[in-house]
């Protein structure tokens, strides 16, 4: 083993240059020209300052906003610098707890949307689900003062259709939609 | 199940077949040497590696060479993954400062530098906060690249000694690595790479961008290098995510069509790999065999995991959750999952990280219902030949061909045979060790988890029993458990992800486990490779029990969830089965 030593080095050492460092040097000085939009976080900016990410959830919980899922991402969820689910299993005492307590604050009782309570892997998922979006059109709308049928037809344009028609689950961009409706009903809530 | 659900498996696996075949003829042609398209572009690399590495290509090893080689590869991985995390505070593409307060502590290194150099990627750190940029592409991607490549270096060998005949070589470990990754790892992961970036995967060198929410809330966003590492953390069966919610995070994997490619690049190599056994070994149909056996138990274990997902948990649905699909929302257990791929895909995610030792996750297995936790499980504890790691899948698929027909030599009473080789008591004794030493560490660090107990001020773990780090009491703790060293041992490293693994007593007894996992399958079985290419193959007589056809498949698969079922069913009986019937009764723990 210990004649293989010196090819063991070299070999270490010049993978890490090629793999570790020229290949990702590489793929960063493409994917930043061709696709700087993304590859620096999809964000979005308004009034010249980063309001989040496109891809990634946030925090919403006045009325006159759509409200995510649940979050486990950091201590107030949402933590983008923070990734991770619960981790509850399915006979968690925890997990009961947790939904219980969301469902008496969202005031829901039944046919409740199966990712309305329940939190993502992530913690950052930035979807929710079209069933989930639709059940939260009265409140937002009666928050904002807005007609709710009006309301319901954002809703309905922003709903993603599953990607190439089979791929994935419908869903809602929460971000995306609570842009949309501060856009069309100006008054912040 | 919706047909929804199914049509997204049936197109899954319609384009693995398809790919199958090209991506192994293209392999056969790189081990053996011969041109491919490749070639024109890539041969001056291949070159440039020897003369950096200084090797001389044409040069062939015996099975304690290569043995020797990899090793010291390894060996030399782990210090050097171990030193750059430990020194990572002093080093630069560090924008956010990480562990220049205090250096990683030496077990955590230690378990992170054993993790990446064995392809387990089993992460007791959360990657966004523990690790720096250049630790992140140096260290961890750089053995994504090594460690799957050695693996399949270690596959090519192994099949050279059932191509061969009486030949006291089995290849060149140094010159087997250079080509996967030249010709296999490196385009392949360019190219993904920068698909994954078109959708929405992030790769810069820039700081944390600090945002303010539409509700005037902070909220940090991790940026970092991830495009290039996802594509070879998929490729090389890794799973080890830049991200600590790893191929669930929307930076990692921001859309359902990068989910497929994702999984498409799991089984792309271990799939092609049994069409490479066919094709170098002269008989196509062997390797079509192989195949056969890993897709049989790949859709049992996706129809067993989706069905379990998709029925959900009935204490949830007393709550008033919908357990039932409709055409606005998923249904299911949606505990740990993403909208975006809903039930099917995460099932089907599930069942082929854990069938690969890949060990990505874009769901939290920890939430999965108890039957959809099993599954991942048993994967792992069948030792991971379910299409199974790059190399290693199809490695450990021939030790249990090997068992297989050793089995059913001893029920007719002939002398074993494979691929014309005689199967004798050495590579039987090979094969048995490599089970026994991973179901022994799997079992015994279990076990000793189960009951251990610590002192007050401790080194090894905070005071108490070891069962305190869970996240979930009752039977799921012990799955907890069971799945950590399960997953080391198989070299998987994914994770019920509720344990809290990084103390020395985890990171110490994981990282043993994985290593348990790597080198004590990899050497026996290079050890029966040298033993087999020494031999003359026989012909086939009315005798030999034929090794292409529907028989010996279902004698495989049989082989395969026997001896896993025979060890692991005590212990699994413990966590998922009990659980499960605990669930349906409205146990809480």
């Amino acid at each position: 083993m210990w004649r293989q030593m010196i090819p063991a080095l070299r070999m270490t050492l010049w993978l890490t240059l090629l793999t570790g460092l020229l290949y990702p040097a590489l793929v960063t000085a493409l994917s930043q020209g061709l696709f700087p939009v993304q590859a620096n976080g999809s964000l979005l900016t308004q009034d010249g300052r980063v309001i989040g990410s496109t891809l990634l959830g946030q925090n919403f919980t006045r009325p006159g906003y759509f409200h995510p899922r649940p979050s486990a991402a950091g201590s107030d969820g949402y933590d983008a610098s923070s990734s991770g689910g619960s981790n509850f299993g399915p006979t968690s005492q925890k997990l009961l707890d947790r939904i219980q307590a969301a469902k008496s604050a969202e005031g829901l009782q039944t046919n409740i949307p199966a990712d309305m309570l329940t939190a993502s892997g992530s913690g950052l998922d930035p979807h929710i689900s079209p069933a989930n979006a639709q059940l939260q059109v009265p409140r937002v709308a009666r928050a904002r003062n807005i007609p709710e049928p009006e309301l319901a037809e954002l809703v309905n344009r922003h709903t993603e259709a599953r990607t190439l028609g089979f791929l994935g689950e419908p869903r809602v961009n929460v971000l995306l939609l609570n842009l949309a409706v501060d856009h069309r009903w100006p008054a912040r809530p | 199940m919706t047909p929804n659900g199914l049509l997204q498996i049936a197109v899954y696996f319609a384009l693995l077949v398809l790919l199958t075949k090209p991506m192994g003829a293209f392999m056969a042609r790189v081990f053996q040497g011969e041109r491919t398209f490749l070639h024109p572009v890539l041969a001056p690399l291949e070159r440039i590696c020897y003369r950096a590495a200084g090797i001389r290509p044409d040069s062939e090893q015996r099975w304690t060479q290569y043995s020797a080689s990899l090793l010291a590869f390894s060996f030399v991985s782990l210090v050097f993954v171990y030193l750059l995390q430990r020194c990572q505070g002093w080093l630069p593409l560090n924008p956010m400062g990480l562990g220049a307060a205090a250096p990683i502590a030496p077990d955590l290194a230690f378990n992170t530098a054993v993790s990446f150099t064995t392809n387990t990627n089993w992460q007791a750190y959360s990657g966004e906060s523990t690790l720096s940029y250049l630790v992140q592409m140096a260290a961890l991607a750089v053995q994504n690249f090594a460690s799957a490549a050695a693996g399949v270096a270690v596959a090519v060998a192994l099949t050279r000694g059932f191509a061969r005949q009486q030949a006291t070589s089995i290849g060149n470990f140094w010159v087997d690595l250079t080509r996967a990754v030249v010709y296999l790892f490196l385009p392949l992961s360019l190219l993904s790479a920068l698909f994954f970036c078109s959708q929405g995967v992030i790769q810069n060198f820039a700081p944390s961008t600090k945002a303010v929410t539409l509700e005037g809330r902070p909220q940090v966003i991790a940026q970092g290098p991830v495009a290039s590492q996802e594509a070879i953390k998929m490729l090389g069966t890794n799973g080890g995510g830049f991200f600590n919610a790893n191929s669930a995070h929307p930076f990692e994997n921001p859309t359902p069509l990068t989910n497929l490619i994702q999984m498409l690049l799991i089984f792309v190599i271990p799939a092609g790999l049994t069409y490479t056994f066919g094709r170098m070994v002269g008989d196509q149909r062997q390797g079509w065999a192989i195949f056969a056996a890993m897709a049989v138990l790949f859709l049992l274990g996706v129809f067993v995991l989706y069905g379990a997902e998709q029925s959900g948990n009935p204490i949830l649905a007393r709550l008033g959750l919908q357990t039932a699909p409709t055409a606005t929302q998923p249904g299911g257990t949606m505990e740990g999952k993403e909208v975006r791929f809903g039930i099917a895909a995460t099932a089907l995610f599930a069942t082929i990280t854990t069938g690969a030792s890949c060990g990505a996750v874009n769901g939290m297995h920890d939430s999965f219902t108890p039957l959809g936790g099993l599954v991942p499980l048993f994967n792992m504890q069948t030792g991971e030949v379910i299409f199974g790691g790059t190399g290693a899948g199809l490695y450990g698929m021939l030790l249990f061909a090997i068992l297989a027909v050793f089995i059913a030599g001893l029920m007719v009473g002939r002398t074993p045979e494979y691929l014309g080789k005689k199967i004798e008591g050495k590579e039987v004794k090979m094969a048995m060790l490599a089970l026994i030493a991973t179901s022994a560490a799997i079992l015994l660090f279990t076990g000793a988890g189960a009951v251990i107990d610590f002192a007050k001020a401790s080194y090894w773990n905070a005071g108490g029993p070891a069962t305190a780090n869970l996240n979930n009491a009752g039977p799921h703790g012990f799955g907890e458990l069971l799945y950590a060293y399960s997953s080391a041992a198989a070299n998987n490293g994914s994770a019920f992800a509720g344990l809290n693994a990084n103390t020395p007593w985890y990171n110490l007894t994981l990282g043993l486990a994985m290593l348990v996992g790597r080198f004590l399958i990899i050497v026996p079985m290079l050890a029966a490779a040298s033993r087999l290419a020494a031999k003359k193959k026989l012909a086939a007589t009315t005798g030999t029990l034929p090794t292409h056809g529907p028989l010996f498949v279902t004698l495989l698969v049989g082989t395969v969830v026997i001896v896993g079922a025979l060890t692991f069913f005590p212990a699994l009986s413990l966590s998922p089965v009990v659980e499960h019937l605990l669930m349906l009764q409205g146990r809480l723990f």
